[in-house]
């Protein structure tokens, strides 16, 4: 196989942030092609800056580099100056650990974590001279697979890919190797042999295998083509964290990225139950690592990196078990070693972790971010955010008295039941949050970050109408109004993207045209304002004779076959149903880790269980933990939402 | 920047093939990582935000490679400069070896200021990337040496400037050692300084073919070395400020 590098070099002397394409960071290999490996290219179809501290990324580069049969190396999308120079030179997409030309891999994977970045997968098969559909791709193209949390609902993409990794990749990717070796050993005859023999293997979804029937506008039956391909595909969990303390060797770039620091997976999974996170409902149960591990990786990763951060990841930090012990103990640790901050994602909103926040932060008090999710109470009970205003008010009370200047809250703008008081209380708390700031600093300042809610599959609110481009514009406006000369600031995001997200989000097969249209009419790096233009897509959805709002903001039935029900994440379709029934009542369901099982589906059926290692909730996280909450029947009111069926 | 207790120390290191991609802000950041991985006790400044006490001499561009690239660090305790390249190199970027390493004397000046001239190694190349005769880079360079004056427009923050370039070009020679000629350019630094664009670009009203301009451009760069001019002497930095006599590392 061709080395590249001598192609690239004189293209990165005109382009920006050159150092994007030449690798080279700490950690990263230089694997040898050898024709009994089979070669995995994992792309991150954004720009490095953004692809590159990905997780899951990282984590299997490592795991395929191990095993003796396999080799990975990493990808990511040009940047437009840089996709302009390739073409021109007739330079294809290239590996950037050793310059390969993508074609030449066996497989090439695509780790996705959001819809608008589809149209990017286009144009990296494109560049890379592969075929864009995958019934155009002959033999000696590599195997197209796409994974990461976008996989729950594939159908969008399933003309372009081979087959989805449905959950956790870790076991996975080896058996995908295992296949895909006896393959090329037996000379890379017909794809179609090797696709169904893929479909084979659980949590591998290959959509070639799998007839879709229309009745009118709707899904009348998803039917498998052959009998030895499974009617549903199930996800893949790894059972226990413990067992993968990867990455080992977390990659530093040389050029600074996003989340540039060491990053440490606390635990997987959430049991929070809010109803809007596709997250929380598909990576259950609740998967701890044993505070050990965590301690020795924070260790050993500070030692190898150099880096003077580190950041403790999960969907719900403070929700770690003794996750005060620990902070207390790396804090102490890291003291006398040079300044390494520890930074804590996903803050849960109470004093407690207030409280945690100061034990890390000792100097450089500047901003806190909090997600209330929802302006009222009500509200909060219908997306199952069970904070009280009480608990804001205290988590923010707490951090403006020990010294922070700066609260950032996010809100979700557009969710079920959603009325203009709820909305306008999104106003009123950023007020009031003022309002705590100022007793103590005249300095003190409170942002609200609004972003319209994108129902996704596997979720209670799968069923649930987005709001419309118009109608999200309305209350940014009725906010925008009611913030004036408050104090606060008010800050969100593009209300076109939110609808074109919707699309693609819960979009069926047919949607795959028009990505295709949308990527063919030059819209790349749509999840990039500057670059999105909500036109590309009406007018795709239009010349296939498709109608944007019966996908983006119509209610589904409960009857309704979803483009995404032969995709089983193990929530029973009746727990969701039941549990969007319960949301529009407005009642709040507690975190299941720490209250009786209220059978979801995912333990039972898949024989697992939470690894947690305090079976009591965490000081002060009372919210759904059943401590003492009323779960506010009283507070059901007449909505302005309806079940229907069809 | 440094303190009255601290050990300050100036480091030499190269940028040499794709590294030189990386911008000035990121070979800080490498280092600095690299110190930390070695576990050598950086100095870090006070306040809200503290920082590791380094300062770098002139900032190289992004592309350019670099043979004599420096470093003033500032570490809290005593450490065995002979061993600080082995330490490094090894967990530093690959192209980015350090060649040397000295303890400075107390307050030094800061590289920035002492800096006083810059060798660089340049591949011309014609307006098609093809090699120039070696002739026509000599007669260019000594017709812009003989010149009174050597004007070039700068936009600087939206205004336009008529500059004259040549105080700045202390020689232009052309090496033929290698494969293609090479111009060999000695700038100075403390004045309005010249970049290697602009140097070209003088020099190309003087590379003429068949009368016409062949379209200079810069193919590569190498800083080849910085000097600190004082007293008529001309010093390599590592040996201007050393507290003891050099101990240097080969490079590798």
């Amino acid at each position: 196989m061709s080395n590249l590098w001598p192609r690239v070099e004189p293209l990165l002397a005109r382009v920006e942030k050159p150092a994007r394409y030449i690798g080279m960071e700490r950690g990263s290999l230089r694997p040898e092609h050898r024709p009994s490996s089979t070669s995995w290219l994992l792309v991150y179809p954004d720009t490095y800056e953004i692809g590159l501290p990905n997780q899951g990324l990282q984590i299997l580069y490592e795991i395929l580099n191990e095993r003796d049969d396999a080799l990975a190396e990493r990808g990511y999308a040009p940047w437009l100056d840089m996709t302009a120079e390739m073409r021109a030179a007739g330079v294809p997409l290239f590996s950037v650990d050793t310059h390969h030309a993508a074609a030449d891999f066996d497989v090439f994977a695509f780790g996705l974590a959001a819809e608008l970045v589809y149209t990017n997968v286009l144009e990296c098969l494109d560049l890379a001279g592969v075929p864009v559909r995958s019934e155009d791709r002959r033999p000696e193209h590599p195997l197209v697979v796409v994974g990461g949390h976008c996989a729950f609902n594939p159908e969008p993409m399933a003309d372009f890919v081979d087959a989805f990794v449905i959950g956790d990749g870790e076991e996975v990717v080896g058996e995908i190797t295992e296949v895909v070796g006896a393959w090329k050993r037996s000379g890379r005859t017909a794809r179609e042999g090797v696709l169904r023999e893929l479909a084979t293997i659980p949590g591998v979804y290959v959509p070639s295998m799998y007839d879709v029937e229309y009745d009118g506008a709707f899904i009348a039956e998803v039917r498998p083509r052959f009998p030895d391909v499974p009617e549903r595909v199930d996800k893949r969990t790894v059972a226990d964290l413990g067992e993968w303390p990867y990455p080992k060797r977390q990659l530093v770039p040389l050029i600074e990225v996003v989340h540039d620091r060491l990053n440490v997976e606390v635990f997987r999974g959430c049991t929070r139950g809010c109803r809007f996170c596709q997250a929380g409902m598909i990576t259950r149960p609740v998967r701890e690592r044993p505070a050990d591990q965590v301690r020795t990786m924070v260790q050993d990763g500070l030692r190898r990196t150099g880096y003077d951060e580190v950041a403790l990841t999960s969907l719900s930090t403070a929700d770690f078990s003794g996750i005060d012990g620990l902070v207390a103990g790396l804090v102490n640790e890291q003291q006398g070693c040079g300044n390494v901050g520890l930074s804590l994602p996903s803050l849960r909103v109470d004093a407690f972790t207030v409280g945690i926040a100061s034990e890390i932060q000792k100097v450089r008090r500047t901003g806190l971010t909090f997600a209330p999710e929802g302006g009222t109470w009500r509200i909060r009970q219908v997306i199952n955010k069970l904070i009280t205003d009480d608990d804001l008010y205290a988590a923010v009370e707490g951090a403006y008295s020990q010294g922070w200047q700066r609260v950032k809250l996010y809100f979700l703008m557009g969710v079920p039941t959603e009325m203009d008081e709820d909305t306008l209380g999104v106003a009123h708390l950023a007020r009031e949050v003022v309002k705590i700031g100022r007793k103590y600093t005249k300095k003190a300042s409170a942002t609200a970050s609004v972003g319209g809610f994108v129902p996704k599959a596997h979720t209670p609110f799968q069923w649930f109408g987005q709001n419309s481009v118009q109608e999200l514009q309305r209350k940014v406006h009725l906010l925008r109004d009611d913030l004036k000369k408050s104090g606060a600031t008010l800050r969100w995001h593009d209300p076109a993207a939110t609808y074109a997200e919707g699309i693609a989000s819960r979009g069926d097969r047919r949607i795959g045209r028009v990505i295709e249209r949308v990527w063919r009419a030059g819209g790349t790096f749509q999840e990039w304002s500057e670059h999105f233009v909500l036109d590309r897509w009406l007018d795709a959805m239009a010349a296939e004779g498709l109608d944007p709002d019966w996908y983006v903001t119509r209610h589904r039935a409960d009857d309704e076959i979803l483009p995404w029900d032969h995709i089983a994440a193990g929530l029973h379709r009746d727990f969701l149903w039941d549990d969007w029934k319960e949301a529009l009542a407005a009642h709040g369901l507690p975190d299941c880790r720490w209250t009786p099982c209220y059978d979801c589906g995912v333990c039972t059926d898949y024989a697992l269980e939470h690894v947690v290692a305090s079976a009591v909730p965490p000081a002060g996280g009372s919210q759904g933990t059943g401590q003492g909450l009323a779960f506010g029947r009283e507070a059901s009111i007449s909505v302005p939402v309806e079940l229907t069926t069809r | 920047m440094r303190g009255d207790s601290g050990f300050p120390v100036r480091v030499r290191f190269a940028k040499r093939g794709k590294v030189r991609f990386i911008s000035a802000r990121d070979v800080a950041r490498a280092l600095e990582r690299a110190f930390r991985i070695e576990q050598l006790p950086l100095a870090f400044t006070e306040g809200f935000s503290p920082r590791p006490k380094v300062s770098f001499g002139l900032a190289l561009s992004v592309g350019h490679e670099s043979d004599a690239e420096y470093l003033d660090v500032e570490l809290t305790d005593p450490v065995d400069t002979d061993v600080l390249a082995e330490h490094l190199t090894p967990v530093l970027p690959e192209g980015m070896p350090v060649t040397g390493a000295v303890r400075l004397v107390e307050r030094a000046a800061a590289l920035q200021e002492s800096i006083t001239e810059v060798q660089y190694r340049v591949e011309a190349a014609d307006g098609l990337g093809r090699p120039i005769p070696g002739a026509v880079l000599e007669t260019a360079a000594s017709n812009a040496l003989a010149a009174d004056e050597l004007l070039v427009t700068r936009t600087r923050k939206g205004k336009e400037s008529v500059d004259d370039l040549r105080p700045a070009i202390r020689n232009i020679e052309v090496a033929h050692d290698g494969e293609v000629p090479v111009l060999e350019l000695t700038l100075l630094t403390q004045s309005r300084g010249a970049r290697i664009r602009e140097v070209l670009d003088a020099l190309d009203s003087f590379a003429l073919v068949n009368g016409e301009r062949v379209g200079l451009t810069e193919h590569r760069a190498l800083r080849t070395s910085q000097w600190i001019e004082r007293g008529g002497a001309r010093l390599e930095p590592l040996e201007a400020d050393a507290f003891a006599p050099v101990l240097e590392t080969s490079a590798s």
